[in-house]
């Protein structure tokens, strides 16, 4: 079995985020990381190679971004996965969300993978849509948001976290998987690990290596285009519930937690 | 900047003078990251209680061993790291920001416990210490400090006498970071071994006649491990004798300027923990109706002791890597060391101030921050020896 997981650099976590007004996107300058929801999907494929179950020949990283992304990729390879593929091209610049899906699933194809696992969001364009967009071009079932995984011969039965409740779904392998961040608790990589990191193999492709047509990526090649962009609306107060009768503030707590279906 | 010219035929060091390159590589920063990671998620949820039950941190011990952080700056064939002094300070100073006691048990052991094995023991000591060491399954211990030595280290008093093939040691030692702890597998002592000759030598716990005393009451650094030791007739094969004989002196001076590059992150790393608190609190804390982070007062601290962060940080690093290139770095060392142990200090009382009364409550990591940073300026080399050393450098 081979698992390909999709890795994304973006901005440290600490860095408060900025919009650059003029070109409408997520002013990415400043200390960057990999993208903390993959973390988890490196974790969830180092599980299932050493879970034993199936036998994993292969963890391969693949990113698509700038020339600095090739440290998501050595932080990957530090958390175990085995190589790493850096997909870098100008003409990629200013992909949109189907683009980007579109150029990842050119890689992916070449790769063919058994199982492709990626963060159900990435930290910065928070777009929670890859997984589809991928899972689309390679003709593969997608399941989102999958917070537990258990491999079995050819398939996988996952548990994904719907609005209330979740949903135990078995699927067909290959298959395209995004993980939420409860699905695991990611390893450290060790101090070895990231020095080791730099000789593990990255092999660096353009559009022309992968096949991209360049037409359909970079932002000519988008069909999106952001008009206005805004800070979320501020989030409404909160209800206080003064204690004067207990008896009486547990019946309201009770009643506002069932009118919002939160209790099962 | 005062320039050296260099001598003939080193064109190095006056490359690396004028090539000044503040960023780290790749690895540095995903080395500091790690320990970033590591401080925040595994030490800081523990780091009050620790402090509170002055309870050895044996669990986050072993974490570190296992991530390969007990013996970083070691080759790799004994097990280390194979990273280089600027990664190990980095580690360090990552881990001050959110507790010292952690920073220090990991220093010491790094600089102060496997450092002498490292560097003047042989083959078979390597063989014998080193990968339990850097795998942080024994930790180390380095005891120079007497009752009767402090400053004054020279003045040992402990004496060792050859007595057939084996070290007879007797003697007392003081204050000697991670010596009592469940894992502590040695300690290298300063001993007089004849007229006006000091020697190191390696005595084990569990060694007959060797005593580790009770852990000290201390302002600070409650879960980490320093206690006195006594030597009643202690003996240890005479192949336990550290480098050649007569080279103590040399041996402990070499040491302390290793370990002053550890202990100068630590305060570098109090220091920005004392500024990533006092910053948060500030701009939470509302009085007369505005964020106190509002008021000039409060932002001319908070400017200066993120600038004073800067430049000690600066100094620190380039002690490393002064280190890592092979240079000498004594004045660099002792520089580094003699401000930040001075900034830790302050950075910690200005972010007590900043918290007002709530800076005085345990609850709040800031008051521990300010029990914690006063060590800075007394351990390996108090300020007043600093200045000295530094003023020596200097031709003074
Ligand atoms: C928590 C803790 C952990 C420690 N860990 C270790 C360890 O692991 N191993 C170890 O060997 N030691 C350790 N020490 C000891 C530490 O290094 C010494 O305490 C320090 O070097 C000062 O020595 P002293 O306490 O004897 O003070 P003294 O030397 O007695 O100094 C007293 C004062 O006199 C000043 N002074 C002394 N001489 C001069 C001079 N010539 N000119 C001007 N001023 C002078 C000093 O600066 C100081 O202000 C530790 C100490 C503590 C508190």
């Amino acid at each position: 079995m081979k698992i390909c997981v999709l890795v994304k650099e973006v901005p440290d976590a600490a860095v408060e985020k900025r919009i650059d007004q003029s070109s409408k996107r997520i002013d990415r300058s400043g200390e960057k990381n990999l993208n903390p929801f993959d973390t988890h999907a490196i974790e969830a494929a180092m599980q299932v190679k050493e879970g034993g179950v199936v036998d994993v020949e292969e963890v391969v990283a693949v990113t698509m971004g700038p020339e600095s992304a090739f440290r998501a990729l050595h932080k990957a390879v530090s958390l175990g996965a085995d190589r790493s593929i850096h997909l870098t091209d100008d003409a990629l610049a200013g992909s949109d969300c189907c683009a980007t899906g579109y150029a990842l699933a050119k890689i992916l194809e070449e790769e063919s993978p058994d199982l492709v696992l990626l963060g159900q969001q990435s930290d910065d364009g928070e777009c929670y849509t890859m997984g589809a967009i991928v899972a689309d071009h390679l003709r593969m079932p997608s399941l989102t948001q999958v917070i537990k995984m258990d491999v079995e011969e050819g398939k996988l039965r996952c548990e994904r976290q719907a609005e209330y409740g979740y949903d135990t779904v078995e699927i067909q392998l290959p298959a395209v998987i995004s993980v939420g961040d409860a699905i695991n608790e990611p390893r450290y990589p060790s101090l070895k690990a990231i020095m080791g990191a730099k000789k593990k193999q990255l092999d660096t492709k353009g559009i022309a290596d992968a096949g991209i047509e360049a037409d359909r990526v970079g932002e000519g090649g988008s069909r999106t285009s952001v008009l206005s962009i805004n800070p979320p609306p501020a989030k409404q107060a909160g209800e206080i519930i003064e204690d004067e009768d207990t008896n009486e503030t547990v019946g309201k707590i009770v009643s506002w937690l069932e009118e919002r279906k939160l209790l099962a | 900047m005062h320039l050296k010219r260099p001598a003939a035929g080193r064109s190095r060091p006056l490359r690396s003078l004028l090539a000044v390159d503040f960023d780290l590589s790749d690895e540095q920063a995903a080395i500091q990251r790690l320990a970033r990671d590591f401080a925040q998620g595994e030490v800081r949820p523990v780091a009050e209680e620790l402090d509170r039950e002055k309870r050895f941190p044996y669990e986050l011990v072993k974490q570190m061993g296992e991530l390969g952080l007990m013996g970083i700056p070691y080759p790799e064939s004994y097990g280390g790291g194979g990273a280089d002094t600027l990664s190990y300070a980095l580690v360090v100073e990552e881990l001050a920001r959110v507790d010292s006691s952690v920073g220090i048990t990991l220093a010491a052991h790094t600089s102060l416990g496997t450092w002498p094995i490292y560097a003047f023991g042989d083959e078979s000591q390597k063989a014998e210490w080193m990968p339990g060491l850097c795998a942080g399954e024994t930790l180390g211990a380095f005891g120079l400090t007497e009752p009767e030595a402090g400053s004054d280290a020279a003045n040992v008093r402990t004496r060792a006498r050859l007595e057939d093939g084996e070290w007879v040691i007797d003697g007392a030692k003081q204050f000697i970071t991670n010596s009592g702890t469940d894992i502590s597998g040695f300690v290298a002592i300063t001993a007089r071994t004849g007229e006006g000759e000091i020697s190191n030598i390696i005595v084990p716990n569990g060694t007959p006649g060797y005593a580790v005393g009770q852990a000290y009451r201390k302002m600070g650094w409650n879960a980490s491990d320093t206690r006195p030791l006594s030597f009643d007739g202690a003996r240890v094969p005479e192949e336990n004798l550290l480098g050649p004989r007569g080279m103590g002196f040399k041996q402990f001076m070499q040491t302390l300027d290793g370990g002053r590059i550890s202990v100068s992150a630590m305060g570098v790393g109090l220091a920005q923990g004392a500024l990533d608190e006092a910053l948060a609190y500030a701009r939470e804390r509302q009085a007369f109706g505005k964020s106190i982070s509002k008021f000039q007062a409060i932002q001319a601290k908070l400017a200066d002791i993120s600038t004073e962060i800067a430049a000690a940080r600066l100094l620190t690093y380039k002690a490393a890597k002064e280190k890592d290139e092979g240079r000498n770095f004594s004045l660099t060392a002792a520089q580094a060391k003699l401000k930040t142990g001075r900034l830790a200090v302050r950075a910690a009382e200005e972010a007590v101030q900043i918290h007002g009364g709530y800076g005085y409550i345990e609850e709040y990591p800031v008051c521990r921050f300010y029990r914690d940073a006063k060590i800075l300026t007394i351990g390996e080399g108090t300020d007043e020896v600093q200045q000295m050393v530094i003023a020596r450098a200097l031709g003074a």
